[in-house]
């Protein structure tokens, strides 16, 4: 229900909620009462720019609302997946298996996904999130590093879980070496891979490229999906491409909740792909009042693409060092946009916000050098 | 076992030609003289490990572990460098052979064992573990910690090159993580410990790198005579890794965080550590190889003399005139580039 003026009258208009069983069984060719699966990771990527703060309350209000929408996939998970809770990654504030519990007792028809990633999240805590109801497992690594997930696959399914596999920083590989490691995942038991713009620096054509060729890999095996960021504001435009390219799993986050500049906001896809006659299964309405008044209220700062977030893009930095990036600028006095910057050129990779500190402590080193040796060193420097 | 003639050397199987195993046999053949490195045995033939074996001297088989154990003259020690599962199932046969084990795996069927903090009160065992690369690398800095003041919490974070990790640890990374995570309990001394593996495919490849974040009491964030006491103990015991791992480092000074809520109340100290390795068999950036095989280098060495009753013959890298790499070396040259 809701602004149904937003319809055009002459889009496809999809009246009756799909069964779980419907859109298992449909999904894969597409076409049924659904064009495309959005996944909505406000309560999992949204984690990043909540600081990880987020309570059983606001979990609970954000998978009513999204339920209510007809979203079938909700992520929940510390923004770095299940075992998150770190020093590195910063502390959630309400431990996770208690948030996965509450969404999945909130949730009538969607169903909870994990994020689980090898190297950090292990089996055990997979098996602990599908013994609290969660029943997709999202696998991720970097996108060049898919043999690390064999094992989490395999669990995984052996759990019966629905199975997404994760190919993080995708704009470092190519398509072909992406192609490969889709191949890697599939094998090992992946439903779906995701093109993965973790830096939000994929745009247009090298975002649909990379659809293109996982597609043409493992097309008929498995789905592909993307999973897009808005640091050079190309999230819902990417994933136009990436459908029209033949993606058929997108994710979103309400009011853009995410890394870095945050993600393709699932309001703006749905209300997208619904003017293109792509039916997503949401009910517009229902989904800009989950924006608007359920998760907007609660948002301490709303994801924006400012000077350090647009270097994220630039520069192709894991978006969710921004905030690390941030507290490290403040904590040695140099600018956070100038360890972004330093990060990208070292080529770290999605986890290593411990090299944050690193680049902090030398640039902090680097300016007290300038200041001794005056203004020659200084010039020296650039 | 029949009584014997004294012996004052042994022999050793490695078992796993990968990197691990290829690195440990020129850390054999370079720094213990009592250990002979007789045997390499792997599963493939076309493995480079088994080739470069042969060449320096080793009888090299890819018919697995009951090619070793049909040899007439079986090894005194075996070094498994192969998987937790592999050494899971080869642990029971080396143990009815007599012959002792230490394992390079995650397997942990064994006692963990980190040289500089507990190798003598393991001299008696039959097999021992050691650990992972980034446990070798992060448990002394624990435990250094946790002499001077209670740990609740440490959390390791070990970034390895993508090339130096070969398939047997890309197939145990969960492993990984969670026998680095307890041995930071059992052996670093924190009450609850969490383990973090990255790897990082960048060319030119990176230095292995270990972050360690201890929780500690509220006093050891603020400037003290407590932080003193971290600190000393940091740098000793970074001084006694470069024993036997010269590109052993700290990458900056340790840093101290003051005590905060979200922390539940503990301050912090967070110690950067990079590990240079010496190239025996991949390059420098691998010294995620060069923590793990030197220290079972030396933990074979220093058990067998035991065994037999021997002096160890361990050389320490000074003896070998290799130069520990300074404390923040590398960030002192970025910043020196820079000006």
């Amino acid at each position: 229900m809701g602004e149904m003026t937003i319809r055009p009258e002459d889009t496809p208009v999809v009246t009756d909620q799909p069964s779980e069983s419907e859109v298992r069984a449909h999904l894969p060719a597409g076409g049924g009462p659904a064009d495309l699966r959005i996944t909505d990771s406000t309560l999992r990527d949204g984690s990043h720019a909540m600081q990880h703060q987020y309570t059983e309350e606001q979990v609970r209000g954000v998978v009513h609302a999204l339920d209510t929408a007809g979203v079938q996939v909700i992520e929940v998970s510390h923004g770095d997946g299940l075992g998150g809770s770190s020093f590195n990654y910063g502390f959630s504030k309400v431990e996770e298996l208690q948030l996965i519990r509450a969404a999945v007792d909130e949730a009538t028809r969607a169903r909870i996904a994990v994020l689980i990633l090898p190297g950090l999240g292990t089996l055990h805590g997979l098996r602990a999130a599908h013994d609290a109801g969660a029943s997709v497992a999202r696998v991720a690594t970097h996108c060049t590093e898919a043999d690390v997930s064999v094992q989490h696959f395999g669990a995984a399914r052996e759990l019966g879980m629905e199975t997404v596999g994760f190919l993080m920083l995708a704009h470092k590989a190519s398509p072909r070496k992406l192609a490969e490691q889709a191949r890697t995942m599939v094998d090992a038991g992946a439903q779906c891979v995701y093109v993965v713009d973790s830096a939000g620096a994929l745009v247009l054509d090298t975002a649909q490229q990379r659809i293109e060729a996982v597609l043409a890999e493992v097309g008929g095996q498995a789905q592909v999906g993307f999973h897009g960021h808005q640091n050079l504001s190309m999230g819902v435009a990417n994933s136009v491409l990436a459908y029209q390219a033949g993606a058929r799993q997108i994710d979103g986050a309400l009011c853009a909740l995410g890394a870095g500049a945050g993600n393709s906001p699932t309001e703006v896809l749905a209300a997208t792909y619904e003017r293109m006659g792509i039916r997503t299964g949401i009910d517009l309405g229902e989904v800009l009042s989950a924006a608007e008044d359920v998760v907007r209220p609660f948002i301490p700062r709303l994801p924006w693409m400012d000077r350090a977030s647009i270097t994220q893009g630039y520069a192709g930095v894991y978006s969710s060092f921004l905030l690390h990036a941030e507290r490290a600028a403040e904590r040695y006095g140099v600018p956070a946009h100038a360890i972004l910057t330093k990060v990208g050129e070292a080529g770290y990779v999605g986890g290593q916000e411990d090299m944050i500190i690193d680049i902090a402590i030398q640039l902090a080193e680097e300016r007290e050098l300038e200041l001794e040796h005056g203004d020659l060193a200084g010039a020296g420097a650039r | 076992m029949t009584p014997a003639p004294q012996r004052t050397t042994g022999t050793a199987a490695i078992v796993g030609p990968g990197n691990i195993g290829t690195d440990l046999m020129f850390k054999l053949l370079r720094r213990s003289d009592l250990i002979e490195p007789r045997y390499m045995v792997g599963v493939d033939p076309a493995s480079d490990g088994l080739r470069r074996a042969r060449s320096v001297g080793l009888e090299a088989s890819h018919e697995g572990v009951d090619w070793l154990l049909a040899q007439d003259e079986l090894p005194d020690i075996v070094f498994e460098a192969t998987s937790a599962g592999a050494h899971a199932a080869n642990a029971p046969k080396y143990a009815e052979a007599g012959i002792l084990a230490v394992d390079l795996t995650p397997a942990a069927v064994g006692p963990y064992l980190c040289p500089p903090v507990n190798l003598e009160f393991n001299l008696d065992a039959t097999n021992v573990n050691m650990i992972t690369c980034g446990g070798q690398a992060t448990v002394p800095m624990v435990h250094a910690v946790s002499s001077v003041v209670p740990v609740p919490y440490a959390e390791i974070v070990a970034s390895i090159s993508s090339r130096s990790a070969g398939p047997g640890t890309r197939a145990n990374i969960d492993e990984f993580t969670e026998t680095t995570a307890s041995a930071l309990e059992v052996v670093g001394g924190a009450q609850r410990g969490k383990a973090i593996i990255i790897l990082n495919p960048v060319e030119p490849p990176l230095m292995m790198r270990n972050s360690v974040f201890c929780a500690v009491p509220p006093e050891a964030g603020e400037p003290g005579a407590t932080q003193d006491r971290i600190l000393e103990a940091i740098h000793a015991m970074v001084a006694r890794v470069q024993e036997y791992v010269p590109g052993y480092h700290l990458r900056a000074d340790p840093q101290f965080d003051h005590a905060r809520e979200l922390w539940k109340g503990a301050a912090r100290v967070f110690v950067p550590l990079e590990v240079k390795g010496r190239g025996d068999y991949l390059p420098d950036y691998a010294g995620n190889l060069d923590i793990i095989t030197s220290a079972a280098a030396r933990v074979g060495d220093i058990m067998l003399a035991h065994r037999l009753g021997v002096a160890s013959s361990w050389k320490s890298s000074a003896e070998l005139g290799e130069t520990p790499t300074p404390a923040t070396a590398t960030a002192t040259a970025t910043a020196t580039a820079g000006v």
